[in-house]
């Protein structure tokens, strides 16, 4: 309606300014989390992420190369040289100041000789090479200590993803749990379809008594709460043999998740032409042929929405893993509860916190940006107005 | 057998046993039991097309009524009962619930619930109303849509991590890595522990479940500002009416009935919450909510008739708006 609600330039600068300030506070928490996740431990504990985009000046202690092995005897004295920076695997840093003893760090600029008395000297330059001079008594034990005052450019590292998701000796790894929550998602979102596609197309397309009924009765299951099932089904399924496992954890979000199918799907195949059904009919197609012929072809709209759905609610789910599928041995956890319990005993490990979150996190997001078309359309057809 | 394939095959012998069902299911219909041949022709396509519904319907039904029918009853009769040791139950009428009424981890539960109930759907609802309205006037509305309903893909418990790290709070001596207490400590304030403060707590859970629901409210909320006739609108102006006059006069009334369906959908999301309490605080502090206290009682205490007598409570919750969903799709039918 911005065509005609005459809208003036300023109230049209106080909404680019509002819909900024929205997407903002939207995107912060997300972003926060994906750039912790790729950073190490230190910076993650000596900053806050925010920081991560730009160069951030740090406090480094710092050695010099062993004299016992690299020292070179020029004239009387022993020289040890060399680069700090390049010893201790930092690379693109720039020193400001820096000082030889912990209670004067930022004792000299960068280029400056300190003197350590008796001759004995130290040079250290903004690029971190240093030069570190004395005679043989002082050139020996352990490399003169240097504290710097540094810039350091922002550093990311894949570490974090390779150590939660590729290094099979850790056991807190993701990788057992991605492909659990990958066993329980893909069964629990195609079998659905299939069974409540037949019946959402009788009750659009068949006549009998009590069809209305039918479909009042859908609605209301529609929202019944799942904490509902939990110990009666946990009971069945312990009485029939099941017992906690992935037979058990398919069947259950079959059944939670097959309201929401016949009513999506039934929804939308009342709105397909009638003139082609009837048609079909008059030609002497069966039901059987109608459906799987013409209304599957031309319900795929409605069955892709059903289909992010389901997966996004099974990848997602924690309560009716943690109830019908994870044993006592643990060997069947899915992501969801093993980032609960990540939580529990790594509350403070931010590095690991988020990359496992973000292992989780990054199906669902791709999926959802791929076929968000979908996702609208379903979230349109399925509330109930 | 290895999960993976385990999983493959269950989806073979799944998919596989549907289309085998009724592909055999039809033909036994209109082969064996009424051929469309002989004397009674005519009369057995019409029984056979008689029965053909529920051939199509009993697969669904079955497991409708399996995993949501039944157990809406034998939950409420585990709820008037208690496990004998060694096996069986014994009737024991309303002591499950007066015992439950006696806790007051109970009380504070619903407590929280019902603050839970008000805060969450207004503010997703309040939310996404504002931003569908401010979205439909730019040009890059529709990237800031994605953005505010990009959180509806993300986990309760992925949305808990992101929280906790926004919410994270450090002795003051040390460099804040939380972006809410950052803030504070620069502007002069002491570095505050948001989940352990009670009763304020409850407010900064909610924060969460508002973040994500607000996509939801916003997408259908913007798809009906978009179906308000424009002569509405246009008269109004016409009259001299201020933006604010339009928006709250001429078209919000118009979209009401929307507003009310988002709300109950947000309702009904807020009493099944349980991953983000879980997650971020397992209901210590003061923020216990109905669904986990029942997780508490179901498999923590063991305690099968106070934990389905707290899940009648929250299908006591739930009926009205059953009630109301039932009456308005009927109405919609007709």
């Amino acid at each position: 309606m911005d065509n005609i609600a005459g809208s003036k330039s300023s109230l049209t600068w106080a909404v680019h300014i509002s819909v900024i300030a929205l997407v903002v506070l939207w995107l912060l928490p997300t972003l926060g989390l994906f750039v912790s996740s790729f950073r190490t431990v230190e910076q993650i504990s000596a900053s806050g992420w925010w920081k991560a985009m730009v160069a951030s000046e740090q406090n480094i202690t710092m050695r010099a190369a062993d004299p016992d092995d690299f020292r070179v005897a020029q004239g009387d004295l022993f020289v040890v040289d060399g680069n700090l920076f390049e010893e201790a695997g930092i690379s693109g840093a720039d020193i400001s100041v820096w000082g030889t003893s912990s209670r004067s760090i930022s004792a000299y600029t960068a280029g400056d000789t300190a003197d350590l008395g008796d001759g004995e000297t130290i040079t250290v330059q903004a690029d971190g090479s240093y030069v570190w001079s004395g005679n043989d008594e002082q050139m020996s034990g352990r490399g003169q200590r240097v504290f710097v005052t540094a810039t350091t450019p922002p550093e990311f590292t894949l570490d974090n993803y390779r150590n939660m998701l590729f290094d099979p000796s850790n056991s807190e790894g993701m990788a057992k749990a991605f492909f659990n929550t990958l066993t329980v998602t893909i069964p629990a979102t195609i079998i659905p379809i299939l069974v409540a596609a037949f019946a959402a197309y009788a009750l659009a397309w068949m006549e009998f008594p009590g069809r209305a009924l039918l479909i009042a009765a859908i609605v209301g299951l529609l929202v019944v709460p799942l904490q509902l099932a939990l110990i009666p089904l946990l009971k069945l399924h312990n009485d029939i043999g099941i017992g906690k496992g992935y037979l058990g954890v398919w069947l259950a979000h079959t059944g939670f998740g097959m309201p929401l199918a016949i009513y999506l799907l039934r929804n939308y195949m009342v709105g397909l032409p009638r003139d082609i059904i009837e048609n079909a009919k008059v030609d002497g197609a069966t039901d059987f042929q109608i459906f799987t012929k013409i209304i599957l072809p031309l319900s795929f709209p409605a069955l892709a929405s059903f289909a992010i759905f389901q997966f996004l609610w099974t990848w997602n789910d924690l309560l009716v893993a943690k109830v019908f599928l994870i044993d006592a041995t643990g060997q069947t956890t899915v992501m969801t509860n093993h980032i609960v319990e990540l939580l529990g005993t790594r509350g403070g490990n931010w590095e690991i916190l988020a990359t496992a979150a973000f292992v989780s996190i990054a199906v669902p997001l791709l999926v959802f940006f791929a076929m968000q078309r979908y996702l609208v359309r379903g979230l349109l057809a399925g509330s109930v107005k | 057998m290895h999960p993976a394939i385990q999983g493959i095959l269950t989806i073979v012998i799944g998919v596989g046993a549907c289309v085998g069902y009724f592909y055999f299911a039809n033909q036994f219909l209109d082969k064996v039991l009424f051929p469309a041949k002989g004397p009674n022709a005519g009369r057995n396509i019409n029984r056979a097309n008689q029965i053909r519904p529920w051939i199509f319907l009993f697969p669904a039904l079955f497991v409708l009524f399996l995993y949501l029918g039944y157990p809406v009853v034998e939950t409420l009769r585990l709820s008037l009962t208690e496990r004998v040791p060694g096996g069986g139950y014994d009737f024991v009428g309303f002591e499950n619930y007066a015992q439950m009424a006696s806790e007051p981890k109970f009380w504070e539960a619903m407590r929280n619930n019902m603050f839970w109930l008000i805060v969450v759907p207004a503010m997703s609802t309040a939310f996404g109303l504002l931003a569908a309205q401010l979205t439909d006037r730019i040009k890059w509305g529709n990237v800031a849509k994605s953005i505010i309903f990009m959180p509806m893909a993300i986990s309760f418990v992925g949305a808990s991590v992101i929280w906790k790290l926004v919410y994270d709070g450090r002795p003051i001596e040390q460099e804040q890595i939380g972006i809410l207490n950052a803030i504070i400590v620069a502007l002069g304030g002491d570095p505050v522990t948001f989940l352990t403060i009670p009763f304020w707590n409850n407010f900064f859970l909610m924060i969460v479940l508002v973040w994500v629901q607000t996509g939801f409210a916003m997408v259908i909320l913007s798809a009906a500002l978009r179906g308000i006739p424009e002569e509405t609108v246009e008269a109004a102006i016409i009259d001299g009416a201020s933006p604010w006059q339009i928006f709250f006069k001429i078209k919000v009334p118009q979209i009401m009935p929307t507003v009310v369906v988002v709300w109950t959908t947000i309702t009904l999301v807020v009493l099944k919450v349980f991953d983000i309490v879980f997650a971020m605080t397992n209901g210590q502090w003061e923020t216990q909510v109905l669904a986990n206290y029942m997780f508490d009682k179901l498999f923590r205490a063991n305690d099968w008739g106070v934990g389905s007598a707290s899940a009648m409570v929250i299908m006591l919750l739930v009926t009205p708006i059953l009630i109301w969903n039932i009456r308005s799709a009927r109405k919609e039918m007709r």
